[in-house]
């Protein structure tokens, strides 16, 4: 048994891990992990998603249980401080000795805080690991709870401090980035491009200084500005450090290892230090005199490391690196690959357009035959296809200028991602290959993108290749003559939004008329029924007594079925909102029935145990009460979750369960692809959990913060912040157009998360067509949502008055009795079903 | 709760000695079901109107022994009649009581016929 040991547990150390657990059938190495943090191995490309949803288990790369199942003894919190190569082994801080057989080295590398004097200031932070962010977070909170506009300076104009530079926009400070250099990002662009960038980003309100040499920070024990030169001091209140890195090689200088003269771990392309046993990988390796900065020449070396020490001499770095780029900040695109600063003297073909805040330009070689390098700022659509060119050699057109001007007729000049040979580099993260891509689909392994995905981890890693994926997994299903199936079932080739659009324009009110005209010649089944009931009740306001024999069964009894076929009752409660007399009334009722009661997880009583019988005679006592139906059984509206708010709570800023109310009377009986929950927190300590919900509202100075798509379940997603300091009735306009966009065009049983994940464009894409109004559909969302809203009609309600509906609910058709079968137990003072064998 | 399925047996047409005047055809919904007592059986019967068929089964579903069959959907399974139950969605065939998506004992299923618009259940007890 040989031991490896690896220290640093960063994204680099973590592929190694994960790379050499992929090619290593055998038995014969132990791993150990050295992390400095204290959490396992985290996304920090994601890094900036921190700020917002806080949530460091969503940015894990594996969780702690990956290491145990994989036999890797992972020890986090613990920092290696020397190394003995004559003994071959590691000691930590702890003094606990550990001996290798190969060491690793992937200790990254610091954030580079620049001598300035007043530096080490209070208020000044830097950018790196998540409790870099939390440190600034917390100072940020300090900071505005002094209640006058504060501003902060970001130093550094590269990618990761534009990327900080919108998360302190957002959390409301007035924000400018300090660049020292004459443009942004200035590895990656040029001023040409960075203008383009600087307009952009100056409309999302972000100042930015150029050219500025820090002369110190001013303030006494905390930064209050930041002087640039004998006449200009500006005032800031804090400042973010993102000016580049340095590489962690004080370990390797312990031992002797060669290092770079300004940094870094001397290594050879087979990643090998100057010692044939010890390793470096990731960004504390120097080599070709070069610090790579990036996550996918991190893989490949990390790739490289492990091939070697399973014994694969031959396998090393490639001697040209690709060091491309392609990000969205804010809802901007940047990308930059190959010569992008042309500094090998090709010839630049440069495409602006300014009213559309486009920039492109591509580097050809003097011959016009061959692609070098390029540019986009505000369209990167074309990135995926002009990296491939650039990275396989493809030849180009006769006129290169077509690869970036915009199509006239239509036509597609770039070609199609099939005609891109087979061993292109579609994922340059993961090193996956277009055949590798077309494979797993062409063998059978992987049936849709989701399974490509899952099989060769491509689009894993900064997500920048996805749309290529995506086309190349439909092409490729394509040319094996594999329709993509999106129907609802065998009944229809259509799917839910198809099935919208037919019965909205031909005006079917029944299930057979639908069937009929456009189904296969089948009868309907369990899947297709309800999902028609739910359109037929969203386009004609129909309750769920319509037509029951297609409703679930659920709604077909207008209750939630249990486990031994008897059924539960839920009221309506708005916001949690219940007087005593009510409260006594359901407590009455349940005695009276002996209903097993409980308070839900989204503020209501339930009460269980009714047999089918008993239904309408509950309700109808309810409904004398007050009571309506609270469809808690139906793919619609349930709760909208408040905290007590303004009215009594001493935090409160906003009346959340007079709005909650309002909210939850203005979308009842609402049917929808799913359930839909809400939540109306009256301040940021956000008691009603409202981010967890379909739609939430969190009070905030000067309005409602307006949070959707979130949900608990089986896959816990916080909401997204789509809105910041609404008035009510803006919220109301933006929940009407956004829920009814959502129940137009959802897959069956999605919920808002899914469906909002799924979407194209995302969340910039959702604000385009729920703000901006871009599809120009606003005023139809509204006007159908507020008809919903105006037909409203309490089923139960309805199902009470009405003798024959009411002989629905009796369990025999030839009998008043009710089913012997069932059998309850007694559980803490109240009863349950009978357990079943 | 092996003596509840041991209540539930087919009955084929030839061997129909009792025909059991359950309700009036008014008294079932259109293509969907509703509960027949007899003697201490619970039967499910289903007006399958688009192919203008009844069928009658157990309304036990054997998955996990609850009366509820009569409560579910029915549909067609490429072609073939079924009914879907209400709990967990097991599916069954109407015509043989096979389990459709599982390996579920099949269901006991009994002719149906109608006669003046009454709806008539055959058992040989």
């Amino acid at each position: 048994m040989k031991t490896i040991i690896v220290v640093g547990n960063g994204m680099v150390g973590y592929k190694f891990c994960e790379k050499f657990v992929n090619q290593s059938q055998n038995k014969e190495f132990k791993i150990i992990v050295f992390g400095e943090e204290p959490r396992p191995a985290y996304d920090r490309v994601h890094l900036s998603e921190y700020f917002e949803n806080k949530d460091a288990k969503a940015l894990e790369m594996a969780p702690r249980s990956w290491y145990e199942e994989n036999n890797i003894e992972l020890i986090t919190n613990v920092r290696v401080t020397d190394v003995s190569r004559n003994s071959k082994t590691v000691t930590t801080a702890k003094d606990a000795k550990y001996s290798y057989d190969y060491l690793v080295l992937a200790t990254g590398s610091s954030a580079f805080v620049p001598p300035i004097k007043g530096i080490e200031k209070e208020g000044v932070f830097v950018y790196r690991t998540i409790e870099d962010l939390d440190a600034t977070m917390n100072y940020v909170a300090k900071i505005k709870s002094e209640g006058i506009q504060k501003k902060a300076a970001i130093l550094g104009g590269g990618l990761l401090g534009l990327e900080a530079a919108k998360a302190l926009i957002d959390m409301g400070l007035e924000t400018a980035v300090v660049e020292f250099a004459p443009r942004l990002m200035p590895r990656q662009l040029n001023n040409d491009a960075s203008k383009s960038l600087q307009i952009k980003l100056e409309a999302l309100g972000i100042e930015i200084l150029l050219n500025k040499a820090t002369q110190q920070l001013t303030g006494d024990n905390f930064i209050t500005g930041m002087q640039f030169s004998e006449e200009e001091t500006v005032p800031f209140d804090m400042l973010l450090v993102s000016a580049g890195i340095r590489p962690r090689d004080e370990l390797a200088k312990t031992c002797n290892l060669e290092v770079g003269k300004r940094g870094g771990i001397l290594v050879s392309n087979d990643m090998r230090t100057s010692d044939d046993a010890i390793f470096a990988i990731g960004e504390c390796a120097l080599l070709n005199s070069m610090i790579y900065g990036l996550v996918a020449p991190g893989y490949d070396m990390a790739e490289i490391a492990v091939s070697q020490i399973l014994g694969d001499k031959e396998a090393t770095m490639p001697t040209a690196i690709d060091m491309s780029t392609k990000l969205k900040l804010s809802g901007i695109d940047v990308a930059s690959f190959g010569d992008a600063l042309n500094e090998n003297d090709g010839l630049e073909i440069v495409y602006e357009n300014a009213f559309e805040g486009v920039y492109k330009s591509i580097i050809v070689n003097k011959e016009g035959t061959s692609l070098l390098g390029g540019i986009m700022v505000g369209d990167a659509s074309d990135y995926s296809m002009l990296h491939q060119i650039f990275l396989n050699g493809m030849k180009i057109p006769e006129n290169p200028a077509q690869l970036i001007l915009p199509a006239i007729d239509g036509a597609a000049t770039l070609g199609d991602v099939m005609d891109l040979p087979s061993d292109a580099q579609v994922c340059s993260c993961e090193s996956v290959t277009k055949g590798q891509i077309c494979g797993v689909i062409e063998n059978g392994e992987a049936m849709d993108l989701a399974d490509v995905v899952s099989c060769t981890k491509a689009g894993t890693g900064c997500g920048g290749c996805k749309p290529m994926v995506a086309d190349l997994t439909t092409a490729t299903l394509k040319s094996l003559g594999i329709t993509v199936k999106d129907t609802v079932c065998d009944h229809f080739d259509f799917n839910r939004q198809d099935l919208y659009k037919i019965i909205e324009v031909k005006g079917y009110t029944t299930f057979n008329e639908v069937l009929d005209n456009h189904g296969n010649g089948g009868h309907g089944c369990e899947l297709c029924k309800p999902l028609i009931a739910s359109l037929m009740a969203t386009i004609h306001a129909d309750t769920a007594n319509k037509e029951y024999a297609i409703q679930d069964s659920n709604d077909r009894f207008l209750a939630n079925i249990q486990r031994n076929g008897t059924y539960s009752v839920v009221p309506r409660v708005p916001g949690g909102e219940i007087t005593p007399d009510k409260l006594i009334a359901l407590g009455q009722i349940a005695k009276k029935y002996d209903l097993y009661t409980k308070v839900t997880g989204g503020v209501r009583i339930d009460l269980f145990g009714a047999t089918l019988n008993q239904l309408p005679l509950i309700w109808k006592e309810l409904i004398a009460h007050g009571f309506e139906s609270g469809h808690a059984y139906g793919k619609s509206l349930r709760t909208v979750k408040t905290c007590v708010g303004s009215t009594w709570c001493r935090y409160g800023m906003a009346e959340s369960v007079s709005f909650g109310i309002e909210l939850e009377n203005r979308y009842r009986g609402i049917r929808a692809p799913h359930k839909i929950k809400g939540g109306v927190s009256g301040c940021i300590r956000e008691c009603a959990e409202a981010r967890g919900k379909d739609f939430g509202l969190i009070a905030v100075e000067g309005g409602w913060n307006l949070y959707l798509g979130g949900n608990g379940g089986a896959n816990p997603r916080h909401a997204e912040l789509f809105a910041e300091q609404i008035d009510n009735e803006t919220v109301v306009k933006y929940l009407d157009r956004y829920l009814m966009f959502y129940m137009r065009t959802a897959k069956p049983l999605q919920r808002t998360a899914a469906w909002q994940e799924r979407l194209e464009g995302g969340l910039d894409y959702l604000k385009e067509v729920i703000i901006d109004d871009k599809l120009g559909i606003a005023q139809d969302l509204e006007t159908e949502m507020q008809t919903l809203v105006n037909k409203f009609e309490c089923e139960w309600t309805q199902a009470v008055n009405d003798p024959e509906v009411m002989k629905r609910f009796n369990h025999f058709v030839n009998s008043d009795e009710e089913d012997d079968n069932i059998a309850f137990v007694s559980l803490r003072d109240q009863k349950m079903p009978q357990p079943w064998v | 709760m092996q003596e509840i399925l041991d209540n539930y047996k087919s009955v084929l047409d030839k061997d129909v000695k009792i025909w059991f005047k359950a309700a009036s055809v008014k008294d079932f919904p259109t293509d969907g079901g509703a509960c027949v007592k007899y003697k201490d059986k619970q039967i499910a019967v289903f007006n399958f109107a688009r192919i203008n068929k009844w069928y009658a089964c157990q309304n036990v579903c054997p998955h996990k022994m609850e009366m509820v069959l009569s409560r579910g959907m029915i549909g067609d399974d490429k072609g073939l009649p079924k009914v879907a139950c209400p709990l967990h969605k097991k599916t069954f065939s109407l015509e043989n009581g096979e389990n459709l998506n599982g390996d579920l004992e099949a269901i006991a299923t009994y002719p149906v016929k109608i006669e003046a618009e009454n709806v008539y259940i055959g058992f040989q007890e």
